[in-house]
């Protein structure tokens, strides 16, 4: 089963190479990453070292530029295959689906590294070219940053599969994710801020708020940033929501959404008929 | 030994039956082709065959095992129709792919793709290939292993002649090797001389099944006669034959035991016919007049 999973993982690596998803992923990253070291150290001075500053302002980056990239490397993953006609004959190797989106999540999480290690890897050089040995202190904020994103892009990748199922086009699969981002990414968060505002301080701002802060991948990505390294807290409104949940909820929220989307993501299949 | 067996199969999509109460086996070594109109249910029994659909009355045994199961897909090849696998990729790359899948060495690739006549196009992309080409990787992919049951979805459409002579070839050594077939094709007349067995499908029911002189037989297709009379005595040879329809040829029906009779009385008028032809009933004939009856 383990070969079946490699193989599959191999070709869609390859096949992500050749569709410069890895190339463009990388140079989204880099880019931003570059652009936004430099608008950064200039607004905070000298408050703290170079590199978390960076990578305070790479946590609202991230936020919206991951799971985008994550939904648009895996929004084919089974409409594409059905498209083209090949979803029949793959499904009737003997390899499971569970296999198949397994594979295709593995080569697809390489590349989301690929990229993020890129944006991080940018990041790093800007805060040693600007604060020299001072920027050690920012390397830890900087290695959460990795593996959080990669958290949250699988998560994505896995509900871009779920989408890909439930859509019976590549099309129509690419306008659901982006729709699923949207949501989830932008709309979300202002559904709340509006909420908040309406209620004045009053039991939705208390009790349900939190709740619906760390139930958000992305909103609970940017919490256990934010909460995690309390040097970083400099670049967000949110900061003042950060302190007053446990680090551990979104840290949990975090590591629970990649395996209830790639659960997800395996109901969805197991209802699409080739 | 049987290695496919359907028996009262029934498929229903909205209400409407895509399968209506199909059984039929094929046993090791036959090659059995499936016949029927666009959505006559030939995709839909191919693919409840391979475990891909769920039918709704009925069973399939494969190789003694349910579709779909571990051993019935490792037993089973399918060559989808219209099958396209990504292009990005080359036609080894897709090859170790599923030989991988399949358990089987990936170096066999090459040997696969030689065979198939597509060892110069190995390292080229997928998207650059010929529809004939495409098809020629999805038949390589459909010999990994040795299979014991194969599923060819129209597996000719596309070739050349040459690559159809070459590709019934490949068929006639699996078949010897003892692997079933069960092919569907359009291309009715090349089946006529390369399956063993035909069934017939119209509106999800098998309407005919047997081998081509048994269906022959038994749709009792008249043979037809074409003469071409001499210009200046045309109207003549239609008093002789007042039976025939049709400008410039004429052209009657003869039932299979009256052929001797036909040809005496063309012999008879042989100063007046310039030319003559008695046309047996094809495969395409047999085809129309089954499938008439069937959907009456």
């Amino acid at each position: 089963m383990l070969n079946r999973i490699l193989s599959t993982a191999e070709i869609e690596f390859r096949i992500a190479l050749r569709n410069r998803w890895v190339a463009m992923g990388a140079a989204m990253m880099v880019l931003f990453s570059l652009v936004l070291s430099a608008a950064g150290t200039g607004a905070t001075g000298v408050a703290a070292d170079p590199l978390s500053v960076i990578v305070a302002s790479l946590v609202s980056l991230a936020v919206y530029l991951v799971p985008l990239i994550a939904l648009l490397v895996s929004f084919d993953a089974v409409a594409g295959e059905a498209e083209r006609g090949t979803l029949a004959l793959t499904l009737a190797y003997p390899l499971s689906r569970g296999s198949l989106l397994a594979g295709k999540l593995v080569a697809q999480t390489v590349v989301l590294a690929l990229a993020i290690l890129a944006g991080c890897g940018a990041a790093a050089l800007m805060g040693f070219a600007m604060g020299g040995r001072e920027a050690v202190q920012g390397l830890g904020a900087l290695g959460r940053l990795f593996w959080t994103s990669l958290l949250l892009g699988m998560a994505f990748l896995s509900l871009g599969h779920a989408l890909s199922c439930l859509a019976r086009r590549a099309s129509g699969a690419a306008a659901m994710a982006i729709g699923l981002w949207l949501a989830v990414i932008v709309l979300y968060d202002l559904g709340l801020l509006a909420a908040v505002v309406a209620d004045d301080g009053g039991a939705f701002t208390t009790r349900v708020f939190p709740y619906a802060l760390v139930l958000n991948p992305a909103d609970a990505f940017r919490l256990f940033n934010l909460a995690a390294s309390q040097s970083v807290d400099a670049a967000s409104g949110l900061s003042g929501a950060a302190s007053s949940i446990a680090v551990w909820k979104p840290l949990a929220a975090l590591l629970l959404w990649p395996v209830v989307a790639a659960l997800l993501a395996r109901l969805s299949f197991e209802r699409v008929q080739p | 030994m049987t290695i496919l067996m359907l028996c009262n199969l029934t498929k229903r999509y909205d209400g409407r039956a895509a399968l209506d109460d199909v059984s039929f086996r094929v046993a090791a070594g036959e090659r059995v082709a499936l016949l029927g109109h666009n959505g006559a249910g030939k995709s839909t029994l191919m693919k409840t065959v391979l475990g891909l659909l769920m039918p709704d009355g009925g069973s399939v045994d494969v190789a003694g095992h349910a579709p779909g199961s571990a051993v019935a897909r490792a037993v089973t090849a399918y060559l989808p129709e219209n099958a396209a696998f990504h292009p990005a990729l080359t036609g080894r790359e897709m090859l170790r792919h599923c030989l991988r899948l399949r358990g089987q060495p990936a170096h066999q690739a090459d040997a696969l793709l030689e065979k198939v006549g597509l060892a110069d196009a190995a390292d080229r992309r997928f998207g650059s290939y010929s529809k004939g080409m495409r098809q020629r990787v999805g038949l390589a992919q459909a010999l990994i292993g040795a299979p014991r049951l194969m599923i060819l979805d129209e597996p000719t459409s596309g070739l050349d002649p040459i690559s159809r002579r070459d590709f019934y070839a490949l068929l006639d050594e699996l078949a010897g090797q003892g692997t079933a077939v069960l092919m569907s094709s359009h291309a009715l007349s090349e089946l006529e001389a390369r399956t063993d067995r035909l069934l017939v499908l119209s509106k999800g029911r098998l309407v005919a099944e047997g081998t081509l002189a048994q269906l022959r037989a038994e749709a009792q297709l008249p043979l037809e006669v074409r003469i071409t009379p001499r210009r200046d005595v045309d109207g003549t040879v239609r008093a002789l034959f007042p039976e025939a329809s049709g400008e410039g040829v004429l052209r009657f029906p003869c039932a299979l035991r009256d052929k001797l009779d036909a040809l005496s009385r063309i012999a008879q008028a042989r100063d007046l016919i310039v030319d003559f032809d008695i046309h047996a009933p094809g495969l395409d004939d047999l085809y129309a007049r089954i499938s008439q009856r069937g959907a009456a």
